[in-house]
C-alpha cells in the first residue's frame, strides 16, 4: 500500500486533467477556438513518449553495460507504453489538424516526422521478433534502439524547425508558450504531462512484472525437465 | 589503428575486385533502375520537371545503396569473420567498412548521375554544389546503412529487416540531400544552402559517432 501513492496521484492528475480540460476556460483565438484544448491531450501525450523513450534509451545503455536481463525488460516495455502514446499522440493530432488546418493529413513536416519516427519503432519490434535467443534479442535490440534515437531526436526536432511548417511552434509559428498569457493553460498541461507520463510508467510498469513472472515460469519449467 | 584501418580498406578492395560480379551486379542495377524510371515517366529528354529529376534520382540511389550496402556483412563466412574478430578491432573495422561503403555508393550515385544526364537530360546548374552534395550523402548513406546492415545480418529474414530498419534512419539524410540537390539544380547561391550543408554534416556526425560507439557491442555477440 505505502508504493501505491503514485498510482493513485496517476488517477487524480488525469481526473483532473479530462474535467479540468474539458470544462475551464481557455482563450478565444482566431482559428484555434476551441481547439486549444488539444494542448492537453495531444501535446501532453508527445511529452509523455519523449520521458518515456529517453528512460528506454537509458536502460538500453544499462543493458549493454550490465547485460542484466531486467533492464532490457524495463527497455522494451517503456518504448511499447512509449510507442502506444505516439499512435494516440498522432491520432489527436489528426483530429485537431482536421478542424484547424482543415485536412486529417496535410502533409506537414512535423506531422511527416512523427510517422517516420513511429515507422522507426515499429522497425525496432520487428527486429527484436526476428531474434529468437533472448540475450541476443537484447543486446541488438538495445544496439538499434540507441541509434534509432540518435536518428529520432534530428528528425523530430531539428528538422521541422529547417522547413516552413504549419504547426505551432515551427516556422516562425507562436508555440504554445504565446497563447497561455493568463497562464490558464499551464495549470492543466503540467499535471497533464506528468499524469500521462506516470499513465505510461504504470503500464510498463505492470508488463515488466507480467514478463519476468513468465520467465522464472519459464525457467522452473526447464530445469524439472 | 590507422594501419590496421588501411589494410582492411585493401582487403575490401581487393576482396570487391576478385568478385567482380557483385560490383558488376549493382553497376548494372543502377542502369537498369534508370531505365525503368525513363520508360515508366515515358519522358522524352528535357520533358521531365526538376522536382520530379530530382527525386527520382535519389530514389534510385537510395535502392541501390541498400542493395549494395546490404550484402558487407554478410558475405563472408563466420568463421573469417571469427578470424577479424581475433586480429582486429571493432571499432577499425566498422571505420573501414564505413568508408569503403561511402566510396562505392559514390561511385554508384557517379554511375548513376552519368546514366541520368544521358537518358533524362541534366538539369544541375551548380555542378560544385551538386557534386559536394553527392560526397556528403554517400558518406551519410554509408554511416546509416553499414550499421545496420550489421544489425540485420545477426537477424534472419535479412532483405526485408534491412528495408524497414534504415529507411526511417536514413530519411532525415535523404531530406537534407535533396533539398541541397534542388538548390544545385537551380542554381542558387550558396549562401542559401549552407545551413543545410551544415545540418547534413551534423547529422552524419551523429550517425557515425553513434555507429562507432554501438559497433563494438553489436560484433561482440
Amino acid at each position: 500500500m505505502k508504493k501505491s501513492w503514485w498510482k493513485i496521484l496517476t488517477i487524480a492528475l488525469l481526473t483532473y486533467t479530462i474535467v479540468a480540460g474539458l470544462l475551464l476556460d481557455v482563450p478565444r483565438l482566431p482559428i484555434l477556438n476551441e481547439t486549444i484544448r488539444a494542448l492537453y491531450f495531444h501535446v501532453t501525450m508527445w511529452f509523455g513518449m519523449i520521458i518515456m523513450l529517453v528512460v528506454a534509451v537509458i536502460y538500453s545503455i544499462k543493458f549493454l553495460r550490465t547485460n542484466d536481463l531486467r533492464n532490457d525488460d524495463i527497455a522494451i516495455e517503456f518504448t511499447n507504453a512509449a510507442i502506444l502514446f505516439g499512435v494516440l499522440g498522432i491520432i489527436t493530432g489528426m483530429l485537431w489538424a482536421k478542424f484547424t488546418w482543415g485536412d486529417y493529413w496535410s502533409g506537414d513536416p512535423k506531422q511527416n516526422a512523427s510517422a517516420i519516427g513511429l515507422l522507426m519503432y515499429f522497425a525496432y519490434l520487428v527486429l527484436r521478433n526476428s531474434l529468437t535467443d533472448v540475450n541476443q534479442r537484447g543486446r541488438i535490440g538495445a544496439v538499434y534502439n540507441i541509434f534509432a534515437f540518435a536518428a529520432f531526436i534530428p528528425l523530430i526536432f531539428v528538422l521541422p524547425r529547417l522547413t516552413d511548417s504549419l504547426h505551432p511552434g515551427n516556422g516562425g509559428n507562436p508555440g504554445f508558450n504565446a497563447y497561455d498569457m493568463d497562464s490558464n493553460l499551464r495549470l492543466v498541461f503540467y499535471p497533464a504531462v506528468i499524469g500521462w507520463t506516470l499513465l505510461g510508467t504504470w503500464l510498463s510498469v505492470i508488463r515488466v512484472r507480467l514478463k519476468r513472472a513468465e520467465r522464472k515460469i519459464e525457467d522452473k519449467l526447464i530445469n524439472q525437465l | 589503428m590507422l594501419q590496421q584501418i588501411r589494410t582492411l580498406i585493401l582487403k575490401e578492395l581487393t576482396l570487391e575486385w576478385r568478385q567482380k560480379y557483385a560490383l558488376n551486379g549493382i553497376l548494372l542495377y543502377v542502369v537498369s533502375a534508370v531505365f525503368i524510371t525513363y520508360l515508366s515517366v515515358g519522358a522524352k529528354q528535357g520533358n521531365i520537371g526538376v522536382p520530379t529529376w530530382n527525386a527520382l534520382y535519389w530514389i534510385i540511389i537510395l535502392f541501390s545503396a541498400v542493395n549494395a550496402v546490404a550484402k558487407s556483412f554478410v558475405q563472408e563466412h563466420q568463421g573469417r569473420q571469427l578470424y577479424y574478430y581475433m586480429i582486429a578491432s571493432p571499432e577499425s573495422i566498422i571505420v573501414s567498412k564505413i568508408v569503403y561503403n561511402a566510396v562505392l555508393t559514390l561511385v554508384l550515385a557517379l554511375l548513376g548521375y552519368l546514366v541520368f544526364s544521358v537518358i533524362l537530360g541534366n538539369p544541375v546548374q551548380d555542378q560544385g554544389l551538386f557534386l559536394l552534395n553527392l560526397v556528403l550523402g554517400s558518406l551519410g548513406f554509408s554511416a546509416c546503412l553499414t550499421m545496420v546492415s550489421g544489425i540485420a545480418s545477426k537477424a534472419s529474414n535479412n532483405a526485408t529487416l534491412m528495408a524497414i530498419l534504415s529507411f526511417p534512419v536514413i530519411i532525415p539524410i535523404l531530406l537534407m540531400t535533396i533539398r541541397v540537390s534542388k538548390n544545385a539544380i537551380d542554381g542558387l547561391d550558396w549562401s542559401v544552402s549552407v545551413d543545410k550543408l551544415l545540418t547534413l554534416l551534423a547529422i552524419n556526425a551523429i550517425i557515425s559517432a553513434t555507429a562507432y560507439i554501438l559497433f563494438p557491442y553489436l560484433w561482440r555477440s
